[in-house]
């Protein structure tokens, strides 16, 4: 009788350290879907804002930051219980942003002012304001917390900005419309994706050389649909995962060689992904069928698509 | 009769069919060519062409090669059916039907053993055709692949009773190309092989209800359902009603006193 006393409550344990949740923002819905995805289902969905986009969690998960882009704020939640706990003044039109590692301040890109607005997390203001290229949007943070990068679409460069003094220290041109921007967790490697010409071009952060630049080909699929926008790179490097937008395809590209070995079919549109915390599955957002795929990473397969509500968006999980 | 007299006759009768299927290597290679060409040329043009939708057993989505696998799996026991039941007619006019129909067992025990000799080659084709589709990258779950034997026996006795219960209707082998034009051809387009039920249904409510009550389709699904470790009960259910149907219409016509072999009187 103990004996099976203790293997239930040692199931119980094993079921809830298994348990993660997923959140999406749905653009259209002004809300965020929360999906179980072990058991693949949706669970609910919270009227959260106007057009939510950018979506991410704080390093310890207790705090849910959403870019609620017509609201012009990005608030912070409860990752709990979602209750609104304070709303971060983002400047207009937030989209993207990016958090230190620490969480105390997050740097969002204002597409329209052509700036990247530094917020001081726990004081809830604005610190400074960095004048970038035309229409910032990807922006990431090197794990090491040394580089602040900025991907202006229009002028086709990152910016490579100094994290402790805000200041740019170069600018480095790369592929028609840059996306998205992701270093390794090594923080040796910037991956930065192109959308209108359908690159990836890999840099060497200590040199900030260009190392590669990765092309997708599709067979079936013309060129003009290719369009590489979010980037997820494994823990160990061995993988990076691109979500190539209207392709409805994630490439699985040989993050050692840069090889991409694998096509793998998603909804329409697939712009955004993310790894689930133990990094054996990767969701990614499908702006236009109105779900999420879920992809096993041990077998590389994509296991299963969730109706989530309308234009998915940004997407983060927590364990 | 003793048990051991059913059992050399049945083993005589698979045996034969085995032995003809492996010693003819161009029934072989044909047999897997038709499928094959169908996934390598003709689903590789309709690659997108299911556009957006995600039916059972499917949870994501998927290419159209992976779409009509198991259609093509269908096929190849419907052509196999149907190639039986050309062997049936040939027998007959060779005389080796005759053989076999004066032996002193039960006329529905031999027929249900010449169903059985042809279904063993149908899946024999079938996990060959399923081989060189996982080396194309068509990879269904691994207990799939296991779960889907039962299935295919079903679906062959199936397709197998109904080139039966033709055969017992085809006096003579240049008929048989009717058989082709009125049989297989409908069957296999008007099915689920090639497309699922609700892109007919976008085109042709008429064609839906056709293809949703055609048998073949019912072997389709309960073959897609298994290939993806599940079980279709109505598919099984449609597949075992209609194999008991072609099967009890065969054993009637093969019947010298009722059947249409009678009024032919060609056996």
């Amino acid at each position: 009788m103990n004996k099976c006393l203790v293997s239930l409550l040692l199931l119980a344990n094993v079921m809830s350290a298994s348990a993660e949740t997923v959140f999406v923002t749905l653009e259209k819905d002004n809300a965020v879907a929360v999906v179980d995805p072990l058991e693949g289902t949706l669970l609910k969905t919270i009227p959260i804002g106007q057009r939510p986009r950018g979506i991410a969690l704080s390093p310890d998960n207790k705090l849910l930051y959403v870019a609620t882009s017509d609201d012009n704020t990005i608030k912070v939640f409860d990752s709990d219980t979602l209750n609104e706990r304070a709303k971060l003044p983002s400047g207009k039109d937030p989209e993207t942003f990016a958090l230190n590692p620490v969480g105390d301040k997050l740097y969002v890109s204002n597409e329209d002012d052509s700036m990247v607005t530094v917020i001081d997390t726990a004081k809830n203001k604005v610190i400074k304001q960095i004048k970038v290229g035309v229409e910032p949007e990807g922006i990431a943070v090197s794990p090491d917390n040394h580089w602040l990068i900025s991907a202006s679409e229009t002028t086709n460069m990152v910016h490579w900005i100094d994290i402790k003094t805000h200041e740019i220290v170069e600018n480095t041109l790369v592929d028609t419309r840059p996306r998205a921007a992701s270093f390794t967790a090594d923080s040796q490697q910037l991956w930065v994706s192109s959308e209108m010409a359908g690159t990836v071009t890999v840099f060497d952060t200590p040199s900030r050389q260009l190392v590669q630049t990765i092309h997708f080909e599709i067979p079936g699929i013309s060129s003009d649909k290719i369009q590489p926008v979010g980037i997820a790179i494994d823990q160990s490097r061995r993988f990076a995962y691109i979500a190539l937008g209207p392709a409805n395809r994630v490439a699985v590209v040989n993050a050692q060689t840069f090889q991409v070995e694998k096509m793998l079919l998603v909804g329409a549109r697939v712009w955004n992904l993310t790894f689930s915390p133990d990094q054996k599955r990767l969701y990614t957002t499908n702006g236009l069928s109105n779900d999420i795929s879920i992809i096993d990473l041990d077998s590389q397969t994509v296991t299963k698509s969730i109706g989530v509500g309308n234009y998915p968006w940004g997407v983060v999980a927590k364990p | 009769m003793s048990l051991l007299h059913y059992w050399r006759a049945m083993s005589g009768i698979v045996g034969r069919e085995l032995w003809r299927f492996v010693t003819q290597r161009e029934r072989f290679i044909s047999a897997l060519v038709r499928p094959l060409v169908w996934l390598f040329v003709f689903a590789a043009g309709f690659r997108t062409a299911l556009g957006l939708a995600i039916n059972p057993p499917y949870e994501t989505y998927i290419l159209y090669e992976v779409y009509i696998t198991p259609g093509l799996c269908g096929m190849i026991q419907l052509f196999n059916g149907m190639q039986s039941s050309l062997s049936m007619v040939y027998d007959r006019e060779m005389g080796s039907m005759r053989l076999l129909m004066v032996s002193p067992l039960p006329r529905w025990f031999l027929l249900i053993s010449k169903l059985l000799a042809g279904t063993g080659v149908s899946v024999l084709q079938v996990f060959v055709f399923l081989l060189i589709a996982l080396a194309y990258d068509i990879q269904m779950p691994w207990q799939g692949y296991v779960l889907v034997l039962p299935a295919l026996l079903l679906t062959g006795l199936m397709l197998g009773a109904l080139g039966l219960l033709l055969s017992s209707f085809i006096k003579q082998l240049e008929n048989f190309a009717g058989v082709m034009n009125f049989v297989i051809f409908p069957m296999f387009f008007m099915s689920t092989a090639l497309y699922p039920l609700w892109k007919l249904k976008e085109s042709s409510v008429l064609l839906h209800h056709l293809a949703q009550y055609n048998p073949f389709s019912q072997a389709v699904e309960l073959i897609r359902f298994a290939l993806y470790g599940q079980f279709n009960l109505v598919a099984f259910v449609y597949t075992l009603l209609a194999f008991l149907i072609f099967m009890a219409l065969a054993i009637v016509g093969y019947n010298p006193s009722k059947g249409m072999m009678t009024r032919k009187g060609s056996v």
